[in-house]
């Protein structure tokens, strides 16, 4: 995903910040990485080449491990970000019918971020409340028994409170319906 | 403190903790269950409603966060306890439940016993958990604790006897401990059953001057989380047996290693272990004894395989959590080259009661071979979802159907799965064997995390078992050949059957596989990644044959095998609801009146047979996915 003005800096700024923290030690390579994670929101491929070559470890192992382990995130978070559980529970009564009713209405895939990195998009293992399932995380609030009607109001409320940026989306969204009526 | 016994430096501690306790029993406490079962059903709200409320009266209440009950279908949940009355559980609360027992019971003196759930004490006025159904068969000891103790106040665990253990402990040898854990024979309830006291021999025997002590709290299924709540609800229950074992083992040094995907179980346990070491006992010379050890906490990015032990030392040493083949043992060879005791949350939350209680009376629970408790997570069509926490040799038909009350709305038992990505699908006929570690291995399945999922007839076995090797195939650490590419073939060849695809050798391909990719894998989860194929090809082959041969999914689940229909004589002109449900306006009204569904529109998101009022019910699916003759559609 293409960075966008000031973001370098602020990169470089925050990792820097972390390596100065931390022992440089490989065992400590996941925590860096946790750090700059909690920060960043992201591990953008700048902050591994700073890591790794401060590490003095190839740029490709600490890819490795950013790309093992499913707390690595490598596209920013969107501003709005969604989490479909799909854990057993959830799974079994339409999980995943939610999941593709976002990705139907942010057009976006499982894991992605929107291009104007609005939404986000992600499946979670098990959020631990099995008994509300379907379960979605909205912005860290969980929403219980969700359904694709629910799914169209949870995109419409995101839409309505939120800034310019998104009463244009708004304007958008009913264009591209008709578009598929046609 | 130095130059007091570890009993009586105890003994102060906890005579302190009483007393700060005690000053708080005065007075009307609201406990709310704020684990992340109740934070996401809306727990943080109604504190603040309780807080806000109580404020606006005047009362002079404490409302107090603790953590999980095991009751999750009724969340959010709190227990109020005020002088006079037995403690009282609400459940299923809300804004306005909050404002009326603020109002009549905290104000007033009407504990509004018609939302009450249970009273927690024996008493004559309403009855207590130990009276419902479940009741009868659970018995809680680790659990025991979890929603009725502050998680996040030590005195409220020193002040119940907490901690006492240890001092019992230190004042004697380190071989005592073992001895006792030994003959408890407590096996590892990491799922595979290993003795613990045979583990942290092996260590001992290993010897040298460094020995790591981790906790595996890696909970990787997707549908367990009872791990969570314990380190949530009663951390120091877990930290008191880590140090009960390091003593035993003679270990300066511990690890937590927890998900990082648990934020409230990392805080807790870290203001744990923070407080623990203030007050002596954790860090140099415990409770003023010669023994030292501390706990540190690393938190684990998410990675199934890192469950295995030794995927999960190598991803603590800042590499890929991939197993490596065993011996060494982490016993022989761990953590840093050193040797390594690694056991699961809940075995080292039993070790202090052991020790308390002693070996005879832990034997006593449950059955010979397999002593103690099991703790499920009880998930799927069940009425009470929820953590269960019952005596080892209980049967699955008692679990189900005593303590889970049976399935909802009517629905009819079709299987149980157990032990998440790693268990097996049994049926109804296996409902009789009884939860032991052995017991479960027999019938296919496995103890494992402890995750038992309730389906019903509308439950596609095929579905099921492809969501599970779908999670094991993600999860694959790429090692093993047979791993890697086997778990690949054989979510193919899975998704093709749920698409109707596929011969009459499909199925003695897919066992042929299942069969190399257990025997060819390095650790357990390839090992185990084909038994929940394997198990629902031996119980329910028909149905797997059913998609194959006649292209119809008898469970009415998967897409490629099911369209929806609108029955027309069954079709109320005019009702218009379906039509307003569909996200993708694929529902039509046709010029006869009846509605009718674009089929090409169709995403099967099942919205409109759930919004048919049910006196139509009109909205069916059909399997295999062929509309009925033109003809039929026009009436």
């Amino acid at each position: 995903m293409q960075l966008v003005e000031g973001e370098k800096e602020v990169i470089i700024a925050c990792v820097n910040e972390v390596l100065k923290e931390k022992e440089k030690t490989t065992e400590n390579l996941i925590p860096i990485l946790q750090n700059v994670q909690a920060r960043l929101g992201y591990l953008p491929s700048l902050a591994m080449e700073m890591i790794a070559a401060d590490l003095a470890v190839p740029a490709a192992d600490v890819f490795g491990l950013a790309t093992f382990y499913n707390q690595f995130r490598l596209s920013p978070p969107g501003k709005h970000q969604v989490k479909v559980c799909l854990g057993t529970a959830c799974y079994m009564v339409g999980g995943k019918i939610a999941l593709e009713s976002f990705e139907r209405r942010m057009e976006i895939r499982e894991g992605e971020t929107s291009v104007d990195r609005l939404y986000s998009l992600e499946r979670v293992a098990c959020v631990g409340c099995c008994t509300m399932a379907p379960v979605v995380v909205v912005d860290e609030v969980v929403e219980g028994k969700v359904t694709p009607t629910r799914v169209d109001g949870i995109m419409l409320a995101l839409q309505e409170n939120g800034d310019t940026k998104k009463s244009e989306m708004k304007t958008d969204l009913p264009d591209e319906g008709e578009g598929k009526n046609k | 403190m130095s130059n007091l016994t570890p009993l009586v430096s105890y003994e102060k501690l906890r005579s302190e903790a009483v007393l700060a306790t005690n000053a708080d029993a005065e007075k009307t406490r609201v406990l709310v269950g704020t684990a992340t079962c109740g934070v996401a059903a809306g727990a943080l709200q109604v504190k603040e409603d309780f807080i806000r409320e109580i404020g606006a009266k005047g009362l002079d209440a404490e409302v107090i966060e603790v953590g999980c009950m095991g009751h999750c279908y009724a969340e959010p949940l709190a227990v109020i306890a005020k002088p006079g009355f037995p403690p009282i559980c609400y459940g299923h609360l809300d804004n306005g439940l909050v404002h009326r027992l603020v109002e009549d019971f905290l104000a007033g003196d009407d504990p509004c016993y018609e939302y009450a759930m249970a009273a927690l004490e024996p008493n004559d006025v309403f009855p207590t958990f130990a009276e419902f159904p479940r009741g009868v068969y659970e018995q809680k000891l680790i659990l025991e604790q979890c929603g009725f103790i502050d998680a996040r106040n030590i005195d409220s665990y020193l002040a119940r006897d907490g901690y006492s253990a240890l001092a019992q402990a230190l004042e004697g040898e380190p071989q005592q401990v073992l001895a006792e854990i030994k003959q408890a024979n407590l096996r590892g309830r990491g799922g595979a059953g290993f003795p613990a006291g045979l583990k942290w021999e092996a260590c001992i025997k290993s010897g040298g001057e460094q020995i790591y002590v981790i906790c595996n709290a890696d909970e990787g299924d997707p549908g367990a989380f009872m791990d969570r709540s314990i380190l949530e609800s009663d951390p120091h229950l877990v930290l008191e047996g880590m140090i009960l074992c390091a003593y035993a083992v003679g270990s300066g040094k511990g690890f937590l290693y927890i998900r990082a995907e648990y934020p409230r179980a990392v805080t807790h346990v870290q203001e744990a272990i923070d407080q623990a070491r203030a007050k002596g006992l954790l860090g140099t010379k415990i409770l003023g004894s010669d023994f030292s050890f501390d706990l540190e906490i690393f938190q684990g990015s998410g990675a199934f395989v890192c469950g295995e032990a030794t995927a999960l030392v190598n991803s603590m040493e800042g590499k890929m959590g991939m197993p490596e083949s065993r011996p060494p043992r982490l016993a022989q060879k761990g953590y840093r080259g050193r040797p390594t005791v690694l056991n699961n949350v809940k075995t080292f939350a039993y070790v202090p009661l052991i020790i308390k209680n002693g070996a005879d009376w832990f034997k006593a629970i449950g059955t010979p071979d397999s002593p103690g408790t099991a703790v499920f997570s009880l998930v799927g069509k069940v009425v009470n979802t929820g953590l269960v926490e019952v005596p080892m040799g209980t049967t699955l038909r008692q679990l189900i159907f005593d303590v889970g009350d049976g399935l909802p709305n009517g629905r009819e038992f079709k299987a149980v799965q157990i032990g998440g990505p790693s268990g097996g699908c049994l049926p109804e006929t296996a409902l009789d064997v009884p939860i032991d570690f052995d017991s479960l291995q027999e019938a296919g399945a496995i103890m494992g995390s402890g995750g038992l999922v309730v389906m019903a007839q509308d439950d596609c076995m095929v579905a099921v078992a492809r969501y599970f090797l779908e999670f094991t195939q993600h999860e694959s650490c790429g090692k093993c050949t047979f791993c890697r590419l086997g778990t690949k073939q054989m979510l193919d060849i899975l998704t093709d059957i749920t698409q109707g695809k596929g011969d009459d050798q499909t199925l003695a391909l897919l066992e042929e596989l299942s069969e190399d990719v257990r025997d060819g894998s390095l650790c357990n989860l390839g090992r185990t990644a084909p038994n929940p194929v394997l198990t629902t090809l031996k119980y329910f082959r028909d149905e797997y044959e059913a998609h194959i041969k006649e292209g119809r999914c008898p469970a009415l689940v998967c897409h490629d095998l099911i369209l929806y229909y609108i029955l027309p004589r069954k079709c109320s002109k005019l009702c218009n609801v379906c039509v307003g449900s569909c996200p993708t306006e694929a529902i039509f009204t046709r010029e006869d009146g009846l509605k009718e569904i674009n089929q090409e529109k169709c995403v099967k998101c099942d919205n409109c047979l759930k919004a048919c009022p049910p006196e139509y019910t009109a909205v069916v699916k059909l399997s295999p996915p062929i509309l009925p003759p033109e003809k039929e559609r026009k009436n």
